[in-house]
Order: structure tokens, then sequence, then C-alpha cells
């Protein structure tokens, strides 16, 4: 029973209305089928909490719709959002403006919109699956993979295109994943955090390695790298975006179809198997969806660090750790730090050299250090 | 001079050594360990002296070592250029072994090694803060760049990480968050640059043997031995203390005062490597615990097989970044990476 005793070890409110057949060990055994009837006083205004979630959406929504405005308008150059719109609705060619909206900073953002949600998404997944809240395709290794599979096709293929980059980020994305999980499965009492992390540890140590060495090989390889190494959502145009966006969309899909059987893998394996729930299928699935989520954005932006275990922190504490609610809400506020990290970066310094990824890492420290040395975290 | 079982039986055999004056028990297995390393490191040593744009057979490393008349050009090439590189190979991996061995048998866990806790990555920062921002490009200041880079992390980490009790979970993932941090600032500085300064900062943050000579092989060897003299006591000390501080208390150790030096002397032997060398990754994680499971012993603190073994990985390594032309830190850091996953999975496999 120890792993159901510790399902989540997330803090928030665990009750959820709809569904809660499956979702908290708690709920399952005593008001499965009488949502918000009362039974326990201190929660009794669970529609309300709903009302409240998706009020929360829904300015979740509206706020994600003027971080995108901002991202647009925000720049080396200001533009007004008045010009913005009209260079969307009525595009002007001899408009310069226009010109600059629409080649630099929509493809920016589009961009930054599909790989914030994909890491907050991934990283709200591998925490679920895992059962570790401080799991993140970083820590887990997942970035290093994917970064020495792109080293690979430029230092020793030649490669340069970055939808070229995609079959590597893919395989060096779900080489890490399965091999972390696999070693932090190895003795008994199966994958606990401190196993994970330290096998996500030693593999991502072995492929900084092996990338170090590529890189250091060639002064060619080192400048592709060095820019790529550190996650960017600038300089690219919507035709090397087109083939992110179906994969990260079906990613999506994928982690949003698994969110129930996650809420039930949450209790430990017996008893989301006892309830129903199939916990090999879901597995894979999952694996899929993650690979699919880090390998895609890993190739369209580079590694960009915390995203992927910050957002899903902090929509846990809105939501509590049902998972559905914390994907959905993940895929919308997971755009608005990447989008808001990246005009950070832009106002501070116009040179376009603060890229996105160095601001994520830079915040995301402090972040992380406090949700360590936060009791629950802790006393995994 | 005898082979002899000792009056307890350990389950190993001891070469008794007894005269008049001194009187010591070794196991024989060390010994043999001892001289097998010291085999491989004179063969990879000599094998790494024939390596490099000037063409040199083995015949000819060997008479320009043994003999002071051969060809000139050849002893100039092997004695005054390779030869300072691999005695600076064995002095690093000794000193980094040796550190090693402190911290695990003082922290009595396999992974409290400073490469866990962001050292590696706080040199980095440090050299390439000094190298690229301030315009230092002197030897002196890369060192110095390191080492206090390397240090200060170390501590920042430990300090963030503590929290009345110090549980090793917390300090890896404090570890990792502040590496991940001092990485970003790190590829910030390196983006901003031209990519042939990029490279340099690159090559000496990840640890190289490459530009030692005999200048600085003097000074090191001198702090090395006094530092290495000054822990031979904690040979015997640590393992006592492994046993906690009561027991070792009742057997004659002071506590406080063993941490103390120990501590000092370990941050002193990686602060002299990194000052000459950078950091060259995880040789003081794996050889403690390479050299315990050769030796069969039963802690990671035992002088000559754990400083053999740390110069055996150390030369080696540096073979073969030598034949792959990177820096001898890169193959380091692979090859540790790799054997740590090893290390935990048969760590979490005996648990089973």
């Amino acid at each position: 029973m120890s792993e159901v005793s510790r399902p989540t070890t997330l803090p928030a409110a665990p009750v959820t209305d709809a569904g809660s057949d499956t979702s908290n060990p708690d709920v399952a055994t005593t008001d499965a089928d009488i949502p918000g009837a009362g039974s326990r006083p201190d929660r009794g205004d669970l529609p309300h909490r709903t009302a409240l979630r998706v009020t929360g959406l829904f300015a979740a929504g509206a706020l994600l719709v003027c971080v995108t405005i901002a991202s647009l308008a925000i720049g080396n150059r200001a533009i007004d959002p008045m010009t913005v719109l009209s260079a969307l609705t009525a595009y002007d060619d001899a408009n310069p403006l226009h010109l600059m909206v629409l080649e630099l900073r929509v493809p920016r953002t589009i961009l930054g919109i599909l790989v914030g949600a994909a890491l907050a998404v991934c990283g709200a997944l591998i925490q679920a699956f895992t059962r570790n809240p401080l799991a993140d395709p970083g820590i887990l290794g997942v970035n290093a993979g994917a970064s020495l599979a792109v080293t690979f096709a430029v230092g020793v293929l030649g490669l340069t295109a970055p939808g070229a980059y995609v079959p590597f980020t893919l395989a060096g994305a779900l080489a890490p994943t399965l091999l972390v999980y696999t070693l932090g499965a190895v003795g008994s009492g199966g994958a606990t955090p401190m196993k994970l992390t330290l096998a996500g540890i030693a593999l991502g140590a072995a492929c900084t390695g092996f990338t170090t060495a590529i890189v250091l090989h060639d002064l060619g390889t080192l400048q592709v790298m060095r820019f790529w190494g550190v996650g960017s959502i600038g300089g690219r145009t919507l035709d090397q975006l087109a083939w992110a966006l179906p994969l990260i969309v079906v990613g999506l899909i994928i982690g949003l179809i698994c969110a129930r059987s996650l809420n039930a893998l949450a209790l430990g394996d017996e008893l989301a198997h006892a309830l129903g729930a199939r916990v090999r299928v879901t597995r894979l699935w999952v694996i899929i969806a993650v690979t699919l989520l880090a390998g895609t954005s890993v190739a369209a932006a580079g590694p960009i660090a915390f995203v992927g275990i910050m957002i899903p922190h902090v929509v846990r504490w809105f939501t509590g750790p049902d998972q559905r609610w914390v994907l959905v809400y993940s895929m919308l506020v997971g755009p608005i730090f990447l989008l808001l990290a990246d005009i950070l970066g832009r106002v501070v310094l116009p040179s376009g050299e603060l890229r996105v990824g160095i601001v994520t890492g830079i915040l995301g420290a402090p972040v992380l250090i406090a949700l360590v040395r936060r009791k629950q975290v802790s006393g995994l | 001079m005898s082979l002899e079982q000792p009056s307890v039986d350990f389950g190993r055999r001891y070469l008794r050594i007894d005269t008049a004056r001194v009187a010591a028990l070794i196991p024989l297995r060390a010994i043999v360990v001892s001289v097998v390393l010291v085999v491989v490191i004179l063969a990879a040593g000599v094998a790494s002296m024939t390596i490099g744009a000037y063409d040199v057979g083995l015949d000819a490393v060997l008479r320009a070592i043994v003999d002071p008349t051969s060809d000139p050009d050849v002893r100039q090439v092997v004695v005054e250029w390779r030869l300072p590189r691999v005695l600076f190979a064995v002095l690093c991996g000794a000193a980094l072994a040796l550190s090693g061995g402190i911290f695990q048998s003082l922290t009595r866990n396999p992974l409290g090694s400073p490469d866990i806790i962001g050292f590696g990555i706080g040199a980095q920062f440090g050299v390439t803060l000094m190298m690229i921002v301030l315009e230092l490009n002197t030897y002196m200041f890369k060192a110095a760049g390191a080492l206090i880079g390397g240090l200060f992390t170390a501590l920042l980490v430990y300090v963030l990480a503590s929290k009345n009790t110090m549980s090793s979970f917390r300090l890896i993932i404090v570890g990792i968050g502040v590496s991940a941090g001092l990485g970003s600032l790190t590829s910030w500085i390196l983006i901003s640059v031209s990519v042939e300064k990029a490279m340099m900062a690159a090559t000496w943050g990840a640890g190289s043997l490459a530009s030692l000579g005999f200048d600085q092989l003097l000074p090191a060897t001198i702090v090395f031995a006094v530092v290495m003299v000054a822990a031979l006591p904690l040979n015997r000390t640590l393992p006592v203390l492994e046993m906690g501080d009561d027991a070792a208390t009742a057997l004659g150790i002071r506590p406080g005062l063993t941490r103390l030096s120990a501590m000092v002397l370990g941050v002193a032997l990686i602060a002299l490597v990194t000052a000459a060398a950078g950091p060259i990754s995880f040789i003081a994680l794996a050889a403690p615990q390479i050299a315990q499971r050769l030796t069969r012993s039963n802690t990671p603190m035992g002088t000559a097989p754990v400083m053999l073994t740390g110069a055996a990985l150390v030369v080696v390594s540096d073979l073969v970044g030598q034949l792959l032309s990177v820096p001898v830190g890169v193959v380091t850091v692979s090859v540790g990476g790799v054997y740590l996953a090893w290390l935990l999975a048969a760590q979490f496999a005996r648990r089973a």
C-alpha cells in the first residue's frame, strides 16, 4: 500500500465532482456517486468548484489571447496593437510593419504557443506517469538525449534544416524515456522518484558528454549547436513550422485521452488495474505522447528548461490533482508562461541574445529549489 | 615479511610486515590490484606519448625516456611536451580519486561526490566568465575562475539543500536546479561571442590536459604531495568514522576534528586539479567505487589503490581523448555517466 498512500504527494484538495470514481483514494470509496451531496461538509460546494475551474479556464484563455497580442506587438520595435490587428485582418504589402508582424512575430508567437503547450503537457504527463512531482523532460534526461541526437545529425551527418532534426529528436526523446524508466524500475519498489531522478542524471550526463565530444570536434558544429543548444522560438518561418503542428496536436490529444487512466494510475498499478484502467496500454500511450511532445518541441525550439516542471505545479495549486484539469490548464498556462518569458527576453535585451531558453533557465532554477525545499516534496 | 592469516579471520589474505621498527598488515589483494594498476598506467602512458602531430614509435618513446643521448628532436617532443601531460594525468587522477574517497567515506554515500552537486558546471561558468566577459585570458585567471566558480556553486548547492538534515534527494535536485540556471548563463555568454572564443572557453570548461607543461607540474606536485601526506592519517580514521560518531569516539577518533580536516583536504585536492586542468568530472565519483570493488574492501577510502585507480582512469581517458581529439573531461563525463547508470542499477537491484 505504500504506493497508494502517496499517490501524487500534492497539496491541493483531492476532490472532483465529475467521474470521481477513478480520481482519488478518498473519493473512490466515500462519494463515488454522490457528487457534491454534502457528505463531507468541508467540500460541500463541489459544483461551485467546477464553476470556479471553468471560469479559471476562460480567464486563462483570455490571458493567453492578451499575451499573444503582446507578443505580436512588443519587440525590438514596438508596434501598436491596432496595427497588429490590421496586419492580421487587412494585410497591406506596402506596410513594413505589417510585413514584420506577419513574417517575424506571427511564426515566433505560434511556435511559442505550440512549444509552451507541448512542454507543459509533457511535464504534466511525465509527472503523473512516474508519480514523481519533480519529473521534467530536462531532469529525466529527455532533453539531453534529444540534444545528442540533433548534435549527431548536425555534426556527423551534416544536416541543418530544423525539419530534418525531427526523426532524430523523436528517437532521441524516446530512448531516454524508455531507458530512464527501465533503469529506475530495476529492483524492488518499482520506479520511485529518487531512482528515476538518479537514472535521469546518469543518462543525462552521459548524453551531455557525448554531445560535447561531437561539438568540440568541429568549429562548424559548435557554431550551429551553441545557438541551437539554447532554446529559442525566434527566426523560424511558417513553412518550417508546418511539420510541428500535427505532431504536437496529436501528442496533446493522446495526452488528454490518457488523463482518466492517469488518474487511476496515481493510485498504484494494482489499484488502477482493479479500477478498470489498462495500465500497460496507458503507459504505452503516455510514452508515445511524451515522445511526440518532447521530441517535436526540442526539434522546433531547442531544449527549453523548467517549463515542464513549473507549469503543472502552478496549475495544480488551482485545480487539484485531477489530471484532466491539470492537462487542460497546462495547455493554456504553458504558452502564457513561454510567451511572457520570450517577451521578457526581448524587452531586457532587444538585440535578441536573451533567448527564451535562457530566461526560463534563470527563472526556473529558484522555483525548482523552492519546490524541493517544501515539505511535501522533500518527504518523497 | 610473511604471508599469513591474522589471528582473526577477515576472509582475506594479508601480507604481514614485521620488522624491528615497522609492523603492518596489508591485504594481499590490494597489493596485486595496485601492481596491475601501475602496469596499466605505464602502458597507457607510454601509448599516449606515441600519439600526436609528430609520429613517434613505441621504441623511440622508450629510448627517448631512458637514454639521454638519443635523437634530441624526439626527446624534445616526448620528454618536454608529452611526458608532463601524462604525469599530470596521473597526478589529477590520483588527487580526484583521493578527494572522492574522502567525500564518499565522509558522507557514507557512493553519490557523495562534488560532481553530483554542480561543481563542474560552476567551474565551467567561472572559466567562461573570466575568459569572455572579463577577458582575463592568462592561465592564473582561468584557474582562479574555475576554482571559485566550482567551490562557490558546490557551497551554494549545499547551503540551499540543507534544512536541519541533509537529504540526498534534495541535494541532487537542488544541484540540478543550480546547474541548469548556471548552464543557461554560460550558454548565454557563449552565444554572444565569436565561435573561436566560444570553442576556447568550451574546451577549457570541459577539463583538458593539453596546455600543461613542466612549469605547472612542479608547483602542482608539491601541493599534491603536501596534501596527500596530510591526508594519510584519514586512511585509518575515516573508515572508523563510517561506523558513526559514537563508535568512532569510543575507538579514539575525534569526529569533529576528523570531519573538518577531511573536508578541507578533500576540497584542496579538487581545487588543485580544477586549477590545473579545469573540471575533470566523474573521476571523484567513479574511482573510489571501482577501487572498492577491485580490492573487495569495505570502505571507499583506501589510499594507494584508490589513487592508482583514479590515475589509471584519467591516463586511459586522456589516451582515448587524444585518439578522438577531444578534451579528457569529455571522455570522463561520457564514461562516468554510463558508469553511474550501471552503479545505480546495481544498487537498485541489490535492495530488491
